[in-house]
């Protein structure tokens, strides 16, 4: 199971049915919809009356998933992209009553971000239900100048805010939803040795 | 027993010197004896080593519980010129409002118990004086209220008291780190890892979770009772005494590493010592924590013999790992080398202090 030796790592443990919640909305990415697909089963036409998926085909290869979310048969709300859909999760959630489930599924950065919207709303993370699924690219906040590049799959790899090199450096923070991006060549400046693919 | 050792330690004057620039700062002969030397014996041993935070030895770091020294002023100018220019050094989350004033009470008590000649605590019910005679500082203020004082509770107090400070929430069987000034660290940053519990705090430091450190260290603090404070000692080494070594100016500080010779190694390369004390905070059941850092170049440090000789001894059963984690693997050896010199092999006194 990946992650389990970087201890500031959430842990996902996958998608499971809440049977008596009052609610559940669903917010997924990319591959994520798989993770709801495959517990479809699951998915008693109770549970699908109390339910709100929004879905985003982003992040890696979620093309085409759509229809069969739709088929369902729940409420379903498809986003352009990741900030709309982190929006639209947000008025939800503000509409939101006790008794409420979420349930995020996709990349670790799409989890992280959704959780941090969860996290406004005063939402325990440890009550909140994840998967992983698709690519392992990271989400990662330079420590230099604070900005979160999306979607690093290498290491090294090039700030998208400071154009610092950056190592990856396996510490994750909740509270930003990111690993820590620390500068490679701070000593020997353009020392920065070849990218590797560690994140794909 | 004490030869040699000056009285009680009483700063009456402050150094004029820098953390950065020119790099100014030095030791003067009475506070290299005031420095917490942190190896008892000739070998590295990873270890939690924690123990009663109490009085210790006149003269040494560990005589008042919250040590005030000759670096003060120039501390507290430095960490001013941090905070201008990053903010973020400085966090709160909004729950620990309460272990704020809690610290706040307590670094006020503390300093003003052991140098009543610079620091003076007033109350009167919640109406409090503080006069910080170093800082030309004469404030009154209510407790509990924090509109009072020109800065949040943690935020006023830590700019005048040495050391990066860290507060913990106790909850849910762990401890988080919720709130803090820091800048003067080892390389982590407060920004990032306000927030986390425990675990997740030291996740990157190498070998002691698998050694289950963190584990019992955990277990033993969540036990830490009121009044009974208890403290350990931290080192690595810093390149010219720059108290600044955080990650966000890693790129400013790093080239310095490179800059180690045969030649300046005396100069250049600094023991720093963190004097880490964990306090129980009475009305929020929170935690303090104060890393103080203390820094000696090799020069300063020789002329204690007996740390002249130990020092090298110590440098050379680092295990790889530990060192590179502490960022020594360039200098290391030229260091090691040069120290040598002051070792004549003879045998040291057990124990941390001068002989």
């Amino acid at each position: 199971m990946q992650g389990a030796t970087i201890r500031s790592r959430p842990v996902y443990p996958g998608l499971a049915i809440a049977p008596f919640a009052r609610r559940h909305i669903f917010a997924l990415e990319g591959e994520g919809a798989g993770a709801l697909l495959d517990i479809a089963g699951d998915l008693t036409p109770e549970v699908l009356g109390r339910s709100q998926i929004l879905y985003v085909a982003r992040g890696s290869l979620g093309v085409g998933h759509h229809g069969a979310l739709q088929n369902l048969g729940a409420a379903f709300w498809a986003a352009p992209t990741v900030p709309p859909l982190l929006g639209r999760l947000d008025v939800e959630l503000s509409r939101s009553h006790m008794g409420t489930r979420l349930y995020l599924a996709g990349t670790e950065g799409f989890i992280g971000q959704a959780m941090q919207v969860a996290a406004a709303h005063g939402i325990d993370p440890v009550s909140v239900i994840t998967e992983h699924r698709g690519s392992l690219a990271r989400r990662v906040q330079c420590v230099h100048c604070k900005g979160v590049t999306e979607g690093v799959t290498t290491s090294p790899f090039l700030c998208s805010h400071c154009g610092l090199s950056l190592f990856v450096r396996d510490h994750y923070s909740r509270r930003l939803g990111a690993f820590q991006g620390v500068n490679i060549d701070a000593e020997e400046p353009g020392a920065v040795p070849p990218p590797e693919e560690l994140y794909l | 027993m004490d030869t040699g050792y000056s009285a009680t330690h009483r700063p009456e004057t402050f150094r004029d010197e820098t953390f950065r620039g020119e790099f100014s700062y030095a030791n003067s002969p009475e506070n290299i004896r005031h420095f917490p030397f942190p190896f008892h014996e000739d070998a590295y041993r990873y270890s939690v080593n924690i123990e009663p935070h109490v009085p210790g030895r006149p003269g040494s770091a560990f005589e008042h519980l919250i040590d005030v020294d000759e670096h003060y002023l120039a501390e507290m100018a430095d960490r001013a010129q941090v905070l201008a220019e990053d903010p973020l050094r400085y966090q709160a989350l909004p729950h620990m409002m309460l272990a704020q004033w809690d610290t706040l009470e307590l670094l006020m008590e503390e300093q003003a118990r052991a140098y009543p000649h610079l620091f003076t605590l007033e109350r009167n019910g919640d109406q409090w004086r503080w006069i910080n005679r170093p800082l030309g500082i004469d404030d009154t203020f209510t407790f509990g209220d924090p509109s009072t004082l020109p800065r949040e509770p943690l935020d006023y107090i830590c700019r005048q008291t040495q050391g990066d400070i860290a507060l913990m929430d106790q909850r849910d069987g762990n401890l988080w780190l919720d709130a803090g000034m820091i800048t003067a660290q080892a390389d982590w940053s407060l920004d990032f890892d306000v927030g986390m519990n425990f675990h997740e705090w030291h996740a990157p430091v190498p070998l002691a979770p698998q050694m289950g450190v963190f584990d019992r260290a955990l277990k033993y603090l969540l036990n830490l009772q009121l009044g009974k404070p208890v403290r350990r000692l931290n080192w690595t080494m810093t390149i010219n005494p720059r108290l600044d070594t955080s990650p966000e100016n890693y790129p400013k500080w790093g080239p310095d590493r490179t800059t180690v010779t045969p030649e300046n190694v005396g100069q250049k390369v600094h023991l720093r010592v963190e004097l880490q004390s964990l306090w129980r905070l009475p009305r929020s059941n929170g935690m303090l924590f104060v890393i103080r850092s203390y820094m000696m170049r090799m020069d300063e440090v020789v002329t204690v013999p007996k740390w002249g000789r130990r020092l090298p001894r110590v440098l050379e059963t680092l295990p790889e790992e530990l060192a590179s984690y502490k960022g020594l693997s360039r200098y290391r050896q030229t260091t090691i080398d040069w120290l040598k010199r002051h070792d004549d092999g003879a045998p040291t006194s057990p124990g941390i202090f001068p002989d």
